[in-house]
């Protein structure tokens, strides 16, 4: 049973020219409209089954962002369809969520509501959540005097400890120390042990190699390989090579 | 997609305002009592000694915080909750919490604010020697209106706000003419006759009215204003939330 269909999905997001100020809008209402568009995603269709890893890989700006967003709901498509099943985490950005003035423990706490947990399970899962993370010695101090690599612990610590059927992680691992991404690894992969499923974006080819099986490549919104990791990895990369200048 | 617990959220957002708020300000709680205090004697001070007028009566400072008190938590609520969308972008963008949230949290976390103001406006009624009565459990009755009236109007305005950044200054422009149009430093006796009807469907002068009744004046609220205030806040509330479910859809393209 597919998690994630996408059939047919088009994004589409217009350029506006600075902010939406009211005078933007007068000068529309009057000139031809003549806003420059750019096409996220392209008539793109997969089936992502039921605890199956699959990982995106393009280049920077081909869409894969858009294609997480479509997935966690934060934007609908132009056309097209996108269904998703079961519960969702999305680590799309390091710290969403996260306000500095507050400390390593509320920040938790916001973000597991957030996520979408009740109180009562938030509690259950405060003292697993903060021993994984690792910063216990920091956890009631105020998030700005975090390192990146400490509040990227907390996120990600809640996010997989939430428990979720599906995890969407946008390039956050990389961040954390050695010791730390390799927890993230361990506990990945006994994510996935559990029949969880994982979408998984990233530039590192011996992290998707690890991670997924199966992988898409993007390339300018559309869907250019949908197939085993090795061979999209070497397609994709045999791409970027020729890309170059010489 | 996302079924959530929404009022672990909600407290969760009104929590976090209020630790940033009061944790940057190093008199706190202090500041939610002087500005209405600083206010209420200004006031006082122009219109019986300045333009002294013959209806001020001896609890004047009396009847200029019970105008100042709803119309402070009014025109605050309704400006953060206009500006509650954009303030929370980054989140808008990357969490699928449902976007109802931070409208109605930015309303709700100025409530302990309006807390404190209104214990100070208990207070001054003990001072001005007008007791406790019973009509007092009318006060959360017609906050709660006032409440849901406010969150109507940021839902309606917070989306809106997306769309044309102006809405902003609009809202703080409409603030600074209701701060005449609703009757913080003059009664409602004072009122044209033929005007008053129409007054009362401004829920915040139906609100300051109903807060004289019961504090000043130690009778319940008026049915008919009770009842134009029930309808407007849920009318209020209604239309906010139809507008809400019109715009949601592109929030992200417009932030």
């Amino acid at each position: 049973m597919p998690v994630i269909e996408f059939q047919n999905v088009s994004k589409r997001f217009r350029h506006t020219t600075g902010r939406q100020l009211l005078r933007t809008h007068i000068l529309r209402w009057f000139g031809p409209a003549h806003h420059r568009t750019f096409d996220a995603l392209r008539a793109v269709s997969f089936r992502m089954e039921e605890g199956e890893s699959l990982a995106i890989v393009g280049a920077n700006g081909a869409g894969k962002s858009t294609l997480l967003s479509l997935t966690a709901g934060l934007i609908k498509p132009d056309q097209g369809r996108v269904t998703v099943k079961g519960r969702v985490a999305a680590l799309l950005d390091l710290g969403a969520g996260f306000h500095p003035d507050l400390t390593g423990a509320e920040n938790l706490v916001l973000n597991a509501a957030l996520l979408g947990l009740s109180r009562r399970r938030t509690k259950e899962l405060f003292e697993q959540i903060v021993e994984f993370s690792g910063i216990r010695d920091s956890i009631d101090d105020p998030l700005r005097t975090y390192s990146n690599g400490m509040v990227m612990r907390l996120a990600f610590s809640v996010a997989i400890q939430a428990d979720p059927d599906i995890l969407l992680i946008d390039e956050v691992m990389a961040v954390g120390d050695t010791r730390f991404q390799e927890k993230c690894r361990e506990a990945l992969a006994a994510f996935r042990r559990a029949g969880k499923s994982l979408l998984f974006v990233s530039h590192s080819a011996p992290a998707v190699r690890e991670m997924c099986r199966r992988a898409l490549w993007i390339d300018q919104g559309a869907l250019m390989m949908d197939g085993d990791v090795d061979a999209v990895l070497e397609a994709y990369e045999g791409r970027a090579v020729m890309k170059q200048p010489g | 997609m996302w079924n959530g617990d929404y009022l672990f959220v909600i407290r969760n957002l009104v929590e976090k305002d209020f630790k940033v708020r009061y944790r940057n300000m190093s008199l706190g709680v202090l500041w939610s009592l002087l500005n209405p205090l600083i206010m209420m004697s200004v006031l006082t001070f122009i219109f019986t000694k300045i333009f002294a007028t013959r209806n001020a009566g001896p609890y004047f400072p009396l009847t200029v915080l019970c105008g100042l008190v709803p119309f402070n938590f009014f025109a605050t609520a309704w400006v953060t909750g206009t500006i509650s969308l954009q303030e929370n972008a980054q989140l808008i963008k990357k969490v699928p919490v449902p976007r109802e949230v931070f409208p109605i949290a930015s309303v709700l976390s100025n409530c302990l604010h309006l807390l404190i103001q209104i214990a100070l406006l208990l207070a001054a009624v003990a001072v001005f020697g007008r007791g406790v009565n019973l009509n007092w459990f009318w006060l959360p009755v017609i906050w709660a209106l006032e409440i849901l009236f406010v969150a109507g109007l940021a839902l309606a305005f917070a989306p809106l706000n997306l769309y044309i950044r102006d809405i902003r200054y609009v809202v703080e422009s409409a603030n600074t003419v209701l701060f005449w149009l609703v009757p913080i430093f003059y009664s409602f006796t004072a009122i044209p006759a033929r005007f008053r009807d129409l007054y009362q469907f401004n829920p915040v002068a139906a609100l300051v009215l109903m807060m004289r009744n019961i504090l000043i004046e130690g009778r319940p609220p008026l049915a008919s204003t009770l009842s134009r205030l029930t309808f407007v806040s849920f009318a209020m509330l209604a239309v906010g939330l139809l507008i809400f479910g019109k715009l949601k859809q592109r929030f992200y393209e417009q932030l």
